[in-house]
């Protein structure tokens, strides 16, 4: 449960997320359930996929259409609640935040981690950025097997 | 005695959102602040704020902090500061009392007063919680994010409000084990993002449980902690011991008011603001004419609206004092919608029932 443990329920998890066909490209999940002062993603984002509206304790919601998956909403989001999710070649494909030091480094293998902090499988670091404007916040592209399109959530560095 | 027309207490985020405000309307203001530097709590904080773009989310807080500063510096002529000074009496003839660095006492009068003092860390009864390794997150905060040093290895942090969820990703981040996040209340009571954050990395969160006592010989060593049932009483028989070497408190914040009792403003206690606060119309003047607030020190909320109060008090003293912004009626406009529709969820619930309380009162 949410409320009393930090982590949101399969259903509520399915809500963001769009079928497989649209999953095809690249597209952002954002895991903001409740109504919080907050709209750095939809000012953020250059395509405006993203609309929390005029009363901004609007949760977000995204227009798949019109999202290209480029990432840039995923480190602006200053609850880190934002991953773009794709399914491409037998694999997925996601571009998560990441705030820890040392960076993971590209062709590295890590632990796949849940939305409960649990190790799930392994997954590969794909390309890592972090420009100026990312403001400390890091996009790492990473893949990991497709079954794990609705629970990967993070990484962890093995060792 | 010095004599200035604005004086404002406390150059945290609030304070010099005002004196930015005021001095683009021509008026002129001392700040005094307790701290090396000004820039209040926001100097510590690491992480990306919420908020619309207006009040700088998405920006870590240091740097808005920065951004805050800046602005100030564009009116070096109108804005001057006090530093290492504590202001220690306000008194009914518009006279503060102030101890500067070196301990010595002088007095400053002014025309118009806005106390911007922001809020303290409460505490929490407990066997044994004076033992050294016993800290409020806020100074964990300093510690860590400020001078760089860790509390200790293995943590618990009690309380799960935003600050309480922050400070744990953070510690994290500086490579200290948070072992648990223990809150007293049935649900999670910060944003559920900054939860689902930590929860990610592998710290558990629960609810229901509160730290009962701390055990060590000179330094903490461990604690004992319980569950509680939905009336925030002790179940037997679920202690449980947690070997740490150091407790973070994070149980809420209390509005940092005495100056304002002091000078005889009519105080009114009112929990959902965090404890103790002035009376205040709609202009955030207490009862004593000329004595304004802004910011924590009026009800504990976040840096988004201290930010804007202090911007909208400026504007008001402004005015007040014969100097009215050139875009005064259009920021007045703004910034209250600002504020409205900050606090328009539910998490601003608490402060708008607390201050319909605190205005109720008044015009009864
Ligand atoms: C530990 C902690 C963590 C927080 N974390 C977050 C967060 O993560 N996100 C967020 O949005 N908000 C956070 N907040 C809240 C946010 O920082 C405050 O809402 C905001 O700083 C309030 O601004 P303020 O100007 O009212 O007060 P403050 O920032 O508290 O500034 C008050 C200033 O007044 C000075 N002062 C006090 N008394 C005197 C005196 N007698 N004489 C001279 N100077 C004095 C103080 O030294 C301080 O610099 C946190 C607050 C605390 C305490
Ligand atoms: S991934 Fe890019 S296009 Fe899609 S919502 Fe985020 S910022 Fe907009
Ligand atoms: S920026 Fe992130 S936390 Fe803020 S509303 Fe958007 S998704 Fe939620």
């Amino acid at each position: 449960m949410l409320k009393t443990t930090g982590v949101p329920d399969k259903a509520l998890i399915l809500t963001r997320f769009p079928d497989d066909v649209i999953l095809g490209k690249p597209k952002a999940i954002t895991e903001c359930y409740e109504p919080i002062p907050c709209n750095p993603c939809e000012t953020s984002c250059p395509f405006e996929a993203i609309t929390v509206g005029e009363d901004i304790n609007t949760p977000p919601k995204v227009d798949f259409d019109k999202c290209t998956g480029c990432g840039i909403c995923v480190y602006n989001c200053p609850g880190l609640a934002i991953i773009v999710a794709q399914l491409k070649n037998d694999k997925a494909y996601f571009k998560i935040p990441y705030e820890f030091i040392p960076m993971p480094e590209v062709g590295e293998t890590v632990h796949a981690i849940n939305r409960a902090g649990e190790i799930i499988g392994e997954a590969k670091i794909e390309k890592v950025t972090l420009r100026k404007k990312q403001d400390k916040t890091a996009l790492i592209d990473v893949s990991t097997n497709t079954e794990l399109i609705h629970e990967f959530v993070t990484i962890r560095r093995m060792r | 005695m010095k004599h200035v027309d604005l004086l404002i207490i406390g150059g945290g985020p609030s304070g010099l959102a005002a004196a930015k405000m005021a001095a683009e309307s021509g008026v002129s203001s001392l700040i005094i602040e307790r701290d090396t530097k000004v820039g209040g709590q926001l100097v510590k904080q690491t992480h990306m704020f919420f908020g619309s773009e207006k009040q700088y989310a998405k920006t870590r807080g240091i740097n808005i902090a920065e951004i805050l500063i800046n602005d100030c510096k564009e009116h070096d002529d109108k804005i001057s500061y006090m530093t290492e000074t504590t202001v220690v009496g306000l008194y009914p003839d518009y006279v503060v009392t102030v101890m500067d660095r070196n301990h010595k006492y002088s007095k400053i009068k002014a025309n118009t007063i806005l106390v911007a003092t922001g809020a303290s860390e409460k505490v929490l009864a407990f066997e044994n919680n004076d033992l050294p390794g016993i800290y409020g997150a806020g100074a964990v905060q300093t510690l860590m994010n400020v001078h760089g040093v860790l509390p200790g290895q293995d943590v618990v942090m009690v309380g799960s409000g935003n600050i309480g969820l922050i400070v744990s990703y953070q510690l994290m981040q500086a490579g200290v084990n948070v072992k648990r996040v223990i809150e007293a209340a049935s649900v999670i009571g910060g944003y559920k993002v900054h939860a689902s954050k930590l929860k990610r990395l592998g710290v558990e969160i629960t609810t229901n449980m509160t730290v009962k006592s701390a055990q060590g010989n000179g330094a903490l060593e461990s604690i004992v902690v319980q569950k509680l049932d939905d009336d925030w009483q002790f179940i037997p028989g679920t202690e449980e011991e947690i070997s740490v070497d150091a407790l973070c408190i994070s149980v809420g914040l209390s509005p940092l008011s005495n100056l304002l009792s002091m000078v005889g403003c009519e105080m009114k206690y009112v929990s959902a603001l965090g404890g103790n606060v002035p009376v205040i119309d709609h202009s955030h003047e207490t009862t004593v004419p000329n004595i304004f607030v802004a910011g924590d020190v009026c009800g504990v909320e976040e840096a988004s609206s201290a930010i804007v109060e202090g911007y909208y008090v400026g504007l008001i003293i402004g005015n007040r004092l014969g100097k009215t912004h050139p875009h005064y009626e259009r920021l007045i406009q703004d910034f209250t919608q600002q504020l409205d529709n900050l606090r328009s969820g539910p998490f601003g619930e608490k402060t708008r029932s607390g201050l319909a309380q605190l205005r109720g009162e008044q015009h009864a």
